[in-house]
């Protein structure tokens, strides 16, 4: 090889390093993956072995047709095709939350069933299009 | 093949290119600000919200490309012990910086009207914000030892570790629930960005690529006649 024998111990503890490094990193990241959850799906809150007592996050898609409003208060279903979730919601929604769309609930589970809200962010998916091509899209999908 | 990199090399080609780059600059600039902000179509949901994103996009990948960047010569310069490179990271490293900065605050400013908030503590904001923040440590590093090796040996060091934060935030929207909606241009799929979108994108990240490089060419040279004159 063309380096000096110095660079080349160098490289070597320096693989040795990076070897050491991912497996703890691996481990810390195995061990964390219960505290960093953003937000859990409804299928991971019917997975939880209880109801948790501190401020969550759900998200998922808000069901076509769910949402209700009465005097102040929305009531809607957040689902992900499989599970669904009631949630209760005294505020004012954000621009882009809407039926059939993404949203993350922020607040309290009563029961793994319902769900009381204190925050509601709208979600955005990956997809950007001008108004006509969405348009089209959707007159194809209803035909 | 490596002649490029003897410096010597490097300050006559960066003297010589900075003008026609500057040129290069000022056209990609104008007809992709144009197609960004006044061409381009409104998006069916966020309307004249998604304009944000033509800077937004690109703003994020240079600063992720720059600290690819900064920990590949910061790695070269630790082990094979080529001067040069700590040279083109601390060159490099600042216009990073504000551009990891720039990612942030415009990024706060469309998640609030299309979020409802401006800031939530999800995958990609938290790995971003820690982007910023080694940005940040790497800069002050160097204005703070005045010893030029160990300022050298100590940033080398957060450059190559400052490197796993990379695939994270690149790969956070995929690995975890998240707030920030996950890529739409991936080398696997076809962008699910409608191509009147996606071309004053590329134009703006090719125009603040282009950009970059001038500001990191007038750095290194200066950087270099600080090393020289130092040296003395």
């Amino acid at each position: 090889m063309m380096f000096s024998k110095s660079a080349k111990n160098r490289l070597k503890f320096f693989i040795l390093l990076l070897i050491s490094a991912s497996i703890i990193i691996f481990f810390i990241y195995n061990n964390l993956k219960k505290n960093t959850v953003y937000f859990y799906a409804p299928q991971e809150i019917k997975n939880l072995s209880g109801v948790p007592a501190n401020k969550v996050r759900l998200g998922g898609l808000v069901k076509e047709g769910s949402l209700k409003k009465n005097n102040n208060t929305y009531i809607f279903v957040i689902t992900d095709l499989k599970n669904e979730i009631l949630v209760e919601y005294n505020g004012l929604l954000p621009n882009l939350f809407a039926e059939g769309k993404s949203a993350v609930v922020e607040g309290f589970l009563r029961d793994k069933k319902y769900f009381i809200a204190s925050t509601i962010l709208a979600k955005h998916d990956e997809n950007y299009m001008p108004p006509e091509v969405a348009n089209a899209l959707k007159q194809k999908k209803s035909k | 093949m490596f002649g490029i990199f003897k410096p010597r090399t490097f300050f006559n080609l960066a003297s010589t290119s900075i003008f026609w780059l500057k040129i290069i600059f000022i056209f990609s600039i104008i007809i992709g600000l144009g197609l960004a902000l006044v061409f381009s179509p409104i998006d069916y949901l966020q309307k004249d919200t998604v304009r944000i994103m033509y800077v937004h996009v690109p703003s994020s990948w240079i600063s992720l490309l720059i600290f690819l960047i900064i920990g590949i010569c910061s790695f070269i310069s630790l082990i094979f012990r080529v001067k040069v490179f700590s040279v083109y990271a601390k060159s490099v490293a600042p216009i990073g910086l504000v551009f990891s900065l720039i990612s942030v605050v415009t990024g706060s400013l469309w998640g609030f009207p299309t979020w409802g908030t401006f800031w939530s503590w999800d995958g990609r904001l938290t790995s971003m914000f820690i982007l910023v923040l080694t940005y940040i440590l790497y800069v002050l590093l160097w204005s703070f030892i005045k010893d030029y090796n160990s300022a050298e040996k100590i940033t080398n060091i957060v450059g190559v570790v400052g490197l796993i934060n990379i695939p994270i935030i690149k790969f956070s929207v995929a690995w975890w629930n998240s707030l920030h909606q996950p890529s739409s241009i991936t080398l696997t799929a076809a962008p699910t960005i409608h191509s009147s979108m996606l071309a004053p994108l590329l134009i703006m990240f090719f125009s603040f690529s282009i950009l970059s490089l001038i500001i990191f060419l007038i750095r290194y040279k200066y950087e270099i006649i600080n090393f020289r004159v130092n040296k003395k």
